[in-house]
């Protein structure tokens, strides 16, 4: 069984409206139990909306997507899924715990089950002692492992993830992306992962998907064969810096096909 | 992390003396200015009586100042809380049916420009002579707008990523209200309540200027001030202060153990 299976999926906003946007054209995208795919592309290429569809937050044009073998509105419902987004998007009327508690509350859990996991999730990702803390008193990088630990709270076998680390510096980025790469590892999550930057999108990922905008389309897929316990010497390892090249050619390529400047919004860092 | 806290009350209640050391020592200057300025140019007290006068009128009269302030208070209060119950009640439904939000929107900005309080003087009609719905019900109508305006907003504005990530855990309707609009209006509320306190002492106050019952610390003010008991007047005044201030700081604290919590509070509207 796949763990994301989209299958000629299409999505057009402002369908017959002057404003029409053809957002998705013809995608198919299958995602394996324990991979970690990158969704890569300049602005407008559909990979937010693409994270969007398979979370069923929107509904798709045209096309179905299969989540962990069923429809992708069952598995909203029944919660197999976490997601975590560029801001940490944290309640702040709630404290740390409370926070992470929520998506379980939703699930009926009883409040020392819920507790213990709170606990659980805040020793993954190592910030235990900060429970009783409220958002306000946390850095933005500490905020955004809260996020993580709260959609893995539930422990899901799908993590989808919005540009998570799009707003941290660069030393709490790859400080991030490590632990990311721990946590998923020790978990054995599945993760989705939208991203504008070349570097991040190949050291995660098992595959990078490039798209391209107008209408948005999957142009091609790079497997990255960095192995897995990667470390900070494969930021230094020449295959990493081989696949990054790919990558970029992968997204020229996007660009000399179209001639259109919309690179502008690819990181190169 | 709490180390860090502690240190930083002990800051904060020492930063509080040195925030009131300034004030104080202007206000005991401005009354010294004041009481001088009245011996040196032998002021008439009908022009501008002393502050010892005013003090000695203070003192004589404190009890029929009392119940005035009992009076004009309690309308303020009644009026504050009917208005802010129907004003959180009239939210959701704004809330809840898209319709009324349109129509209401409108009303809210032309009450804006319309100087609401000529009111009183029909609903001094409408009653008896002694009664005090008239002030009532227009501190009722001016805090009514004020918190419909403010919390309307705070269950509107709910982060994007909250509804996002609520609908993701497959939550109800009923639980988006819960989880996520309804904590994101209480301190919108508590803004509209530092905004609708004060305005309703000033409403009680001058509603009593357009006539009904003279026992409230405004109608006390015109009656002195009319037989030339002008330093009685200003000691009423004393009193009016001393009301207003009560109802500001309940409603500053109020909105501060929830700004504590949170870090931040959002700007309120008034009408």
């Amino acid at each position: 069984m796949n763990a994301v299976k989209v299958n000629a999926v299409s999505k057009v906003f402002n369908q017959g409206r002057p404003n029409q946007v053809d957002a998705l054209i013809d995608i198919d995208l299958v995602v394996e139990p324990g991979e970690f795919v990158s969704l890569i592309g300049p602005s407008g290429c559909g990979k937010s909306t693409l994270l969007r569809l398979i979370a069923h937050l929107i509904e798709p044009t045209s096309g179905d997507i299969a989540v962990n073998g069923k429809p992708a509105s069952q598995a909203r419902l029944d919660q197999d899924y976490g997601m975590a987004f560029q801001q940490a998007g944290l309640f702040e009327w709630r404290t740390v715990e409370k926070n992470i508690e929520l998506p379980l509350e939703l699930k009926g859990w009883d409040k020392s089950r819920r507790r213990a996991r709170a606990q659980e999730m805040l020793e993954l990702v190592k910030l235990p002692e900060f429970a009783r803390h409220m958002p306000w008193q946390l850095s933005g990088g500490m905020q955004q492992r809260i996020a993580i630990a709260r959609a893995l709270a539930a422990h899901p076998e799908l993590l989808l993830m919005d540009e998570p680390f799009g707003a941290l510096d660069e030393m709490t980025r790859e400080h991030m992306q490590a632990e990311l790469l721990r946590i998923c590892g020790a978990t054995e999550t599945t993760v989705v992962f939208v991203t504008h930057s070349i570097p991040e999108a190949v050291y995660l990922s098992d595959r990078v998907v490039v798209m391209s905008p107008r209408p948005g389309r999957i142009t091609d897929v790079i497997d990255v064969d960095l192995g897995r316990g990667r470390n900070e010497d494969t930021r230094e390892d020449t295959s990493y810096y081989a696949t990054i090249t790919q990558v970029r050619e992968a997204l020229r390529k996007v660009e000399s096909s179209r001639s259109n400047p919309d690179l502008a919004g690819i990181e190169d860092r | 992390m709490s180390a860090t806290l502690g240190h930083r009350s002990d800051g904060r209640s020492r930063r509080l003396l040195d925030a009131l050391v300034a004030p104080a020592v202007f206000g005991i200057g401005f009354l010294l200015v004041w009481e001088f300025t009245v011996q040196a140019f032998d002021l008439k007290p009908y022009f501008l009586p002393a502050p010892s006068a005013i003090s000695h009128a203070f003192v004589d009269n404190f009890n029929l100042i009392k119940d005035a302030a009992f009076v004009s208070g309690k309308n303020a209060l009644v009026g504050l809380i009917a208005g802010t119950l129907l004003g959180i009640g009239a939210a959701f439904l704004l809330m809840r049916f898209r319709i009324l939000n349109e129509l209401a929107t409108p009303m809210a900005v032309a009450l804006n420009a319309i100087p609401i309080i000529v009111l009183v003087s029909l609903f001094v009609n409408m009653y008896p002579a002694t009664s005090e719905m008239p002030r009532r019900l227009m501190v009722t109508l001016i805090v009514f707008f004020i918190v419909l305006v403010n919390v309307a907003k705070g269950l509107r504005q709910v982060n994007p990523i909250h509804v996002e990530l609520l609908r993701s855990y497959a939550a109800s309707p009923v639980q988006l209200l819960r989880k996520a609009r309804i904590p994101n209006a209480v301190p919108y509320l508590f803004t509209a309540l530092k905004i609708a306190a004060p305005t309703s002492v000033i409403t009680a106050f001058v509603a009593e200027y357009f006539g009904g019952n003279q026992n409230g610390l405004g109608s006390r003010i015109t009656s002195n001030m009319s037989i030339a008991k002008n330093a009685v007047a200003w000691a009423y005044v004393v009193g009016a202060c001393a009301v207003g201030l009560t109802f500001y700081l309940v409603s500053v604290a109020l909105e501060s153990i929830t700004t504590h919590r949170r870090g931040s509070s959002p700007g309120g509207d008034s009408t």
